[in-house]
């Protein structure tokens, strides 16, 4: 499924202080049940976000009217856990485009990546800035450039660079992803994979 | 002489169709297990590319997540559910791929079947939409989870895209002591690395701790890797590796065989090859472990009490959030604790010999009267195990049931949920909040102490009993 080009984002941030959030959390697996990606958005942070009546929980973030944005911004070691590549479809389908964080889970980021959402790792110091500047103003917009391969806290102008290698990097830009990649080298597959052991 | 290497560069190395500056490597996949839940959106994803399978007979289907536990022979109640598991079978026929569904002789969890049928072998790469993939490292594999977009790439040309992760070893040595199973070794590395103290990594585990180990027990430490943020676990095959292989369904037979082994004996560490990191521990630290928080890190020696904030990596309101959704405090002691449910199975520990442990300790006992216990096999191979070694018999005896494969309570999507509130005592691999159901409170151990739980319904030191 392709997905919108990325190059600069300028947006008010969601605030998630919470560390290891898995994706358990993120959405849980008895939504896991389509077999078409419709409605995830809908279950994001189910069980933080909806009582069992389903009514919201008042003090969660995304139920908070002041938080809003196309930026998520949580803890260390966000998505952790499960593989499921529902919990980056929730937050994409949700209206995230970004997620920050001091640190991802493997799975989570690449999984992030192949969908169109930019995980942005910054320092557990420059989280906590971010956090700050929300806290102060939660309408402060952070600016995520991918071109240059920085984000910046638009209130105060400190800004801190992130890492993303380049092929990445070009797909975000160009809304490609791996499998428009493999499908033109599929000869030389098909010749490796003559000479493989298995 | 070449430069020194190891098991995950071999392995890795060997794989690497095409390398890409500043990019990940492209590598070709040798086995694919899919299953309902994760590759649905994937064959969608090929029909709206209007693209095939390339390799049919490298991919395997399982029906697990999704199934009921008891009454199988009976149609799926949850639509969703059977409209999922319809959804595997319609996509494995038509394009080829070999689908062992309910009801299937070899149905089971795709991460016991996969290795129980000669499917997994030293040296291949093996993925599936299913962060425990990490399992078949036992075999000496790179094996590993991927996403939905991966399983598509995997179908459609045998190959995915990763940079090449960071290597990482723990070495234990020594004997492990009474009642220590290699479930209390994988929860004594993640409580000692925390839960994503291995991100970035692949591990590989060494030591006479891990070459004493059997095949099944190096399945469940490899199993865990991913709870310490790993991208998987993988250990040198050796003399038990073959011995387990040898004959299995789907392993190399005659002259085949002769030559993988020849190749599978060279898939070692170099003596002096430097890891980006190491960590090594002496088995005599290690006792029964138990969890008492919402990720596998917050886990202890089960004689301990529950750690003060100061002495956990997680930070301090994270972790009063996981003491709070546990109902425990700082300072508590674990062993007492009153328990509702004991689930034994899993990709983790659902294979004879982790019934064969439940069944030394609750034989001529009796389960506690306030305790439900699932016990769910793995696969319908060690149901039948179970019965043929008169395991059943003493289950039954000490007032136990034992239900029909799957993942059941490991992932509460199937109609095996620990209801809101109560504890479990539970074999399998996560104890994040409502994993196993919503508000379900996740004790995670070995075998031995569930049984312990099981038939004191409390937590219990099962040296106690052995
Ligand atoms: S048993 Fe649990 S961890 Fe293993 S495959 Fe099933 S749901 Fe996943």
């Amino acid at each position: 499924m392709a997905y919108d080009k990325f190059t600069v984002l300028k947006s008010t941030a969601v605030p998630m202080p919470i560390e290891n959030v898995d994706t358990d959390q993120i959405i849980p697996a008895r939504f896991l049940k389509a077999t078409s990606r419709v409605d995830f958005d809908k279950n994001l942070f189910r069980d933080w976000r909806y009582n069992n009546d389903d009514s919201p929980k008042a003090d969660f973030v995304l139920n908070n009217p002041i938080y809003s944005g196309e930026i998520l911004v949580g803890g260390r070691n966000f998505g952790s856990g499960s593989s499921r590549e529902h919990a980056a479809w929730a937050i994409y389908d949700y209206g995230f485009r970004c997620v920050v964080s001091s640190f991802f889970a493997d799975i989570f980021k690449g999984n992030a990546l192949n969908i169109g959402i930019l995980p942005v790792q910054v320092s557990e110091d420059f989280l906590h800035k971010i956090f700050t500047a929300i806290e102060a103003d939660p309408k402060a917009e952070l600016e995520v450039n991918l071109p240059a391969q920085t984000i910046t806290i638009l209130a105060t102008g400190e800004s801190e660079s992130f890492a993303i290698n380049g092929y990445k990097k070009n797909n975000m830009i160009n809304g490609y992803d791996d499998i428009d990649y493999l499908q033109s080298m599929k000869a030389e597959i098909a010749d490796f994979a003559d000479k493989s052991l298995y | 002489m070449s430069a020194l290497t190891s098991l995950f560069d071999k392995v890795w190395d060997a794989h690497v169709v095409r390398k890409i500056e500043d990019g990940p490597d492209v590598f070709l996949i040798d086995r694919h297990f899919i299953h309902e839940v994760t590759s649905p959106v994937a064959f969608l994803g090929l029909e709206s590319r209007d693209l095939g399978v390339l390799f049919p007979n490298r991919t395997f289907a399982t029906a697990d997540h999704n199934t009921p536990t008891i009454n199988q022979h009976l149609p799926v109640q949850d639509p969703l559910s059977a409209n999922q598991l319809k959804a595997l079978e319609t996509n494995s026929a038509k394009y080829g791929i070999s689908h062992w569904g309910l009801g299937h002789a070899k149905n089971g969890i795709v991460h016991v079947v996969g290795p129980e049928n000669g499917i997994s072998l030293p040296g291949m790469t093996i993925v599936c939409g299913d962060s425990h993939t990490s399992t078949h490292g036992a075999f000496g594999a790179i094996a590993f989870g991927i996403g939905t977009s991966e399983v598509e790439m995997v179908l459609s040309s045998q190959c995915i895209m990763q940079p090449k992760p960071k290597k990482m070893r723990v070495t234990i040595n020594g004997k492990l002591g009474k009642a220590v199973t290699p479930k209390d070794v994988t929860l004594f590395i993640i409580s000692k690395l925390s839960a994503a103290g291995a991100t970035g990594y692949f591990c590989e585990y060494a030591g006479d701790v891990f070459e004493n180990m059997s095949m099944e027990g190096r399945m469940t430490v490899c199993n865990m890797s991913i709870e310490m943020g790993a991208r998987g676990g993988m250990i040198a095959p050796d003399e038990t590796t073959f011995a387990y292989l040898k004959g299995r369904e789907q392993t190399p037979k005659g002259e085949a065989w002769e030559r993988a082994l020849a190749y599978w004996k060279t898939l070692k560490t170099d003596e002096g090859t430097v890891f980006d990191i190491e960590y090594s521990y002496d088995a005599a630290e290690i006792e029964p472990q138990i969890t008492y928080g919402t990720n596998p890190g917050l886990g202890t020696g089960i004689s301990q009490n529950i750690p003060q904030a100061a002495n956990v990596l997680d930070g301090a309101a994270s972790y009063a959030k996981s003491l709070n959704y546990m109902g425990f405090a700082e300072n508590e002691q674990i062993i007492g604790k009153p328990i509702d449910y004991v689930f034994l199975g899993s990709c983790t520990n659902g294979r004879i010999e982790d019934f064969r442990a439940f069944a030394s300790i609750v034989k001529g006992r009796k389960k506690a009267d306030n305790v439900t216990a699932w016990l769910v096999p793995g696969s319908h191979i060690v149901e039948s195990q179970i019965k043929e070694e008169g395991i059943l018999d003493i289950l039954t005896e000490a007032g136990f049931a034992l239900r029909q494969p799957g993942c059941s309570a490991c992932l509460a999507m199937n109609d095996d949920k620990i209801p809101a509130g109560k504890y479990a005592v539970s074999t399998s691999n996560r104890n994040f909040e409502g994993r196993q159901g919503p508000g379900a409170r996740t004790l995670l151990a070995s075998p031995l102490v569930a049984a312990a739980a099981a038939v004191t319904g409390k937590v219990t030191d099962p040296r106690e009993f052995l």
